[in-house]
This record gives C-alpha cells, structure tokens and sequence, in this order.
C-alpha cells in the first residue's frame, strides 16, 4: 500500500476537480499528482532522506505529503512554534533531509548540518523544472509514512510512527471513494503536525472534497472563510468552537455549514449544547482517536447528537459527552489495570485494535500486544454501546482511594454561568494522597462567585469528594497551540 | 489465490486493478471477469471474460462477501464482473459513516 494509490485514484477519477484552494483558482487533483511527481524526482536526485515540514498550511503541504510518499521518503511534519533550541535539535536527529520552512523559521535554525532548506511556495514554483517521476512508488506497506510527535501535554513528547498501511487504511476503510459532490469544501484549520490535519488532506483528496486552508486558526476569519468560499465540511478542536460560537453571535449563522466535526480533546457540555442550538441545520460528529491510531476510531454521529439534545432520558442526554461507537473497521475494549476487560458501565483503560492503529514509537518501539493498543485514556462503555472518554489516565485524581475524573468536574465547574473556563488536577497531600484542584477563569461580564459557593455548587451536583479543596483563578489558561491545557505545567506552579 | 490485506492484483480479462482490504486464512478462488485474478506484476496478455461475466466494477467501489471474509477495493476500473468461483461478488452500499476529517 501507498498514499500515492489515494491521489492516482482521485487524479484519475476527477482530475479537473479542484482540490485545494479556491473553486475557481485553486489546484487541480490532475496538478496534485503532477506536482508530486516533479518533487518525488527532486527528493530521490538530492539526497535526501527525509522531508521536514515546519511552517503553517499552504498549498505546498498535501504536495509534499504525496511527494514524500511517492519517493519512499517519510514525511515529518514539525512545529514552528517549538522554542527555538528544541525545533533545531528535532530538525537535526532528521539529517540529512529537506525541510520546508519559511524565511522565519530558516533564520532560527541557522545552518544545520544535513538539512537544506527552502521556502514552501517558492519551492513549489521551482518545481516544474523538475522531470516528474513515473509511477514507480514503492508498494511496501511497511514503509514509514509519516512521523509525528505527539502532543505530550501530561509528559514528555513522543515521535509516533506511521506507516503506509495504517494510514491507507484508515482512508480506504472510512472514507467513500468520490463520496463528495462538486459543490462541497472543507475548510482546514489545524495544524500540519496534528494527526487530524494530516488525516484530513488524505480523506478528503480521497473524498474528492475540496481543501480550503486556513493557516492560523483565528475564529473570525475562519467565520468569514466559511462564509466566502461556501465551506460545507469543517473539523475543529473543542477550544477553536468556543470562540467560533462567540463570533456566531452576530446571527448571521453559517449558511452553506453541512458537517462539523469536533475532536482532538473533551468537548465541555455547555459548548456543544450552545453550537447545536446556534447551527440547528448542522451535522454534528464527535471523532475520537489518537496520532496512535491514524486519527479517528469512534465516532458519535448527527442523529446521536439530536437524539441526545433533545431526550428527557438522563442515559440518552448524556451520549452528548459521548465519543460514540468504534468505526467498524477498529476494536475497541475497555481493561482493568491487568489487562482484562471489563464490562458496560466499568471504568478502565481504551484499547484499540485495527489495521489503522501504529501504537509504535521511535526508540521506543511497539507498545502493542497481539495488536491492542493500550491509549493511556480512562473510559467506560454504556449498555447501549457508547463510548465515553474519561481523559487521560495520569490526570485521573486518586483521593483517599477513590478515583476521581477531573473532566466530570470540569463539565460541573463550566455549567456555572460566572465560570468560563475550568481545569481540575489532582495535587499531592499528605492526608488524601491527592487533593482536587480548580483553576479558573471567571467570566467578567457576570456577577462573580465565591469559592464556597463554587464548593457547594460541585457537591451538590456531584458529591462532596468531588468539590475542589484549593480553587485558583487566572485570567487566562495555559493552551498548547492545538487547543489542550497544559495540565503539567499548572501542577508544576500548583505544586509546593 | 491466498490474499492478504494490502495486496494489489489485477485482473486477467481487463484493465481492472483492486486492492485487498480485508482476506480470509484461506485460500480464496477470486475472478474477474471468470477467470482467476493475477498478481499485480504478473506478465501475459489478457484473456477473454467468461460470456456473462462482464457486469464490470466501478473505480473506488468496494466488493465484499462477509461470509467468507473478503473486501476488495477497485483502484482501475474493469470491465470483467468481480466473484469466487461461479459466484459473483456484492457491491457493498455507501459508507453511512459521516465526514470526521
């Protein structure tokens, strides 16, 4: 298997389909193809052995995605936002290889030894000088596709490996071949070194769903992208919905919207609820995957989202905070600390099993037994089959032996109407083992709440256990730039 | 033919090209066309269908049969009707999985 297989299928298929950028203007797929082949030539004659990508989306990305692919190079997509020291030591443990940034990040790395560099676009315009390659791609499926390194927001990060197989996979086992019509585009907006935007270049060019791209999430412009170039598909995280939502107070809604996914982290309950109540004509769907797992492996559709809305069933309602049920390709069982499952309604572990699921790491290796995935995420089943993610397992709160999910507590502290933004951590004590903590942001437009009352209004939701011992409150939360709290570096300034 | 997920093969009648997406233990007496399907790189000209094996599959369908636990995916269109032995292969309907890139 080969990514190339996805893009020679749509170039075949519906070449003179744009598939990024403008309806008008754009690229074509039949341009895709040709584009990858002039850089697969250009990567094989120079060397080098891998093609590094740290700059934001620009039509240069899905070129080299492809062109990697079809020379047999893995492809690394790396932050830019990384400090300066961490992105050169990344950059240069890939020599030698090329690497696509703008003049910018070129001046932080200086000169690496093994690394030539190039400006994306201008190295785009240089490419029709280039002998495009023949179909000659490589077909084993065992060939490294892309390497990514994940978040790491509860320790230290990881580069994930993915090889052909698990991304192929993952597409042709979940997207429809030519499933999109003419009309529909899908407006991207996280970033090239987050498994869904990498994910989304590949489902879509197998879709036939055109890319449009947004290079920096800004929920005002991505308000107005989806308005002008009539944007029908979009995938957001939970934090770039929040401020999308304050935007559509200007009622003007967001007309041509068909389907909004949303993944990437826990969605708050008042957030979704307030996006169903300001989009009732949009399809709602709730991904649930890892870099691990080639992106998503369960998903909560639209009719479960409007059957939760609007059922007076407190078990239907709360499939809202649902991830819904596996792909049907992939497996997934919830185990004890052992290994063993357990049933519908028991906490544990996710894992997952299917041919999209890597669960491989640099250095490290495979963490996979007969082919199950162990995720690091807490959750549990409902009788009815739906999945519910409790978040990560290092964050869960053990007190006095009990344990604790601060996502439960988070949804708790959201609900209050003076609370805008919340995050629960479990902090070390003598007493307890671990003690629950609050961070959070108080909204200024509303009278404010004390901390007691804060208490009591958890209690008496939840149970007395679950009220936060020591409540902090910050203007702002710390984010990483996909939208996750930094929950280890708020234990680190909680901690004594 | 044993299969394996992964596979590339063609068929032996016409230009079709499928992908294997899902295969059983066992070996598997897949046709297209009425004849056995070929390796992708194997050598040869084509052959003529089987009268009445000619319905065709169309690029980017999936043909499955879940009893035997086989899906293929047509990444070249054919002209010869996918199947095991004399029986011919379902088209398996739309994905009802929704958009989440």
């Amino acid at each position: 298997m080969n990514m190339m297989m996805l893009l020679e299928m749509a170039s075949g298929a519906m070449g003179d389909r744009v598939a990024i950028g403008d309806a008008d203007t754009g690229l074509t797929y039949a341009r895709l193809f040709e584009l990858a082949a002039r850089m697969a030539t250009h990567l094989r004659e120079g060397g080098h052995e891998r093609l590094l990508y740290c700059e934001i989306s620009t039509p240069a990305l899905p070129v080299a995605l492809f062109g990697s692919s079809w020379s047999g190079r893995p492809f690394v997509p790396l932050s830019y936002r990384l400090a300066d020291d961490r992105l050169r030591d990344l950059v240069s443990r890939q020599a030698p290889a090329m690497a696509l940034c703008g003049g910018h990040v070129q001046d932080r790395l200086v000169a690496t030894d093994g690394i030539s560099m190039c400006d994306p676009m201008a190295y785009l315009a240089e490419l029709d000088n280039e002998t495009p390659a023949e179909a000659d791609w490589a077909f084993d499926e065992d060939d490294i596709a892309v390497l990514l390194h994940t978040s790491g927001t509860s320790g230290e990060p990881k580069v994930a490996i993915l090889r052909q197989k698990h991304l192929v996979s993952y597409v042709i086992g979940s997207v429809e071949f030519m499933g999109a019509g003419e009309d529909e585009a899908t407006l991207i907006s996280v970033p090239p070194y987050h498994i869904a935007g990498m994910a989304a270049i590949l489902s879509n060019v197998f879709a036939g769903r055109r890319i449009v791209q947004l290079p920096s999430f800004e929920e005002h412009e991505w308000v107005q992208l989806v308005r002008e170039q009539n944007v029908t598909h979009a995938m957001v995280v939970p934090t770039m919905l929040a401020r999308i939502i304050d935007v559509l107070a200007d009622g003007r809604g967001l007309p041509s919207m068909r389907t909004l996914s949303y993944g990437g982290g826990r969605m708050p309950l008042p957030i979704i609820e307030r996006a169903l109540e300001l989009l009732p004509h949009v399809n709602f769907v709730n991904a649930y995957g890892l870099t691990e797992t080639s992106s998503s492996v369960s998903l909560l559709g639209p009719d479960d989202h409007r059957d939760a809305i609007a059922s007076t069933d407190p078990a239907v309602r709360a499939r809202l905070g649902s991830v819904g049920k596996p792909l049907p390709t992939v497996e997934i069982e919830i185990r004890d600390p052992d290994g063993i499952p357990v049933v519908a309604g028991v906490s544990g572990e996710v894992w997952v099993r299917g041919d999209q699921v890597s669960g491989e790491y640099a250095k490290r290796g495979s963490t996979t037994t007969d082919g199950w995935f162990p995720t690091n995420d807490g959750g549990h089943f409902d009788e009815e089959g739906f999945l519910f993610v409790e978040g990560r397992l290092d964050d869960v709160i053990v007190r006095g032996g009990e344990n604790l999910s601060p996502g439960e507590i988070e949804d708790v502290l959201l609900a209050h109407p003076s609370i805008k933004e919340a995050v629960v951590l479990g902090l070390p004590d003598v007493q307890w083992g671990e003690i629950v903590a609050a961070v959070v942001v108080a909204d200024e437009n509303e009278v404010q709440v004390s901390d007691d009352e804060l208490r009591a209004w958890v209690s008496q939701a939840l149970r007395s256990s679950r009220a936060p011992a020591r409540i902090e409150r910050r203007d702002e939360l710390p984010y990483n730039d996909t939208g996750k709290v930094l929950r280890r570096v708020l234990r680190t300034e909680l901690s004594p | 033919m044993q299969l394996k997920a992964g596979l590339r093969i063609k068929s032996a009648v016409c230009a079709g090209e499928f992908i294997v997406v899902r295969a059983p233990k066992d070996d598997l007496d897949l046709r297209c066309g009425g004849h056995p399907v070929l390796a992708h790189d194997a050598a040869g000209d084509k052959v003529v269908a089987a009268t009445g094996a000619d319905g065709g599959a169309p690029m980017g369908k999936r043909y499955a049969d879940d009893a035997l636990g086989v899906e293929l995916l047509v990444t070249k269109a054919a002209t010869g009707a996918l199947g095991v032995g004399d029986a011919f292969l379902e088209q398996k309907g739309a994905k009802a999985l929704p958009a989440s890139d």
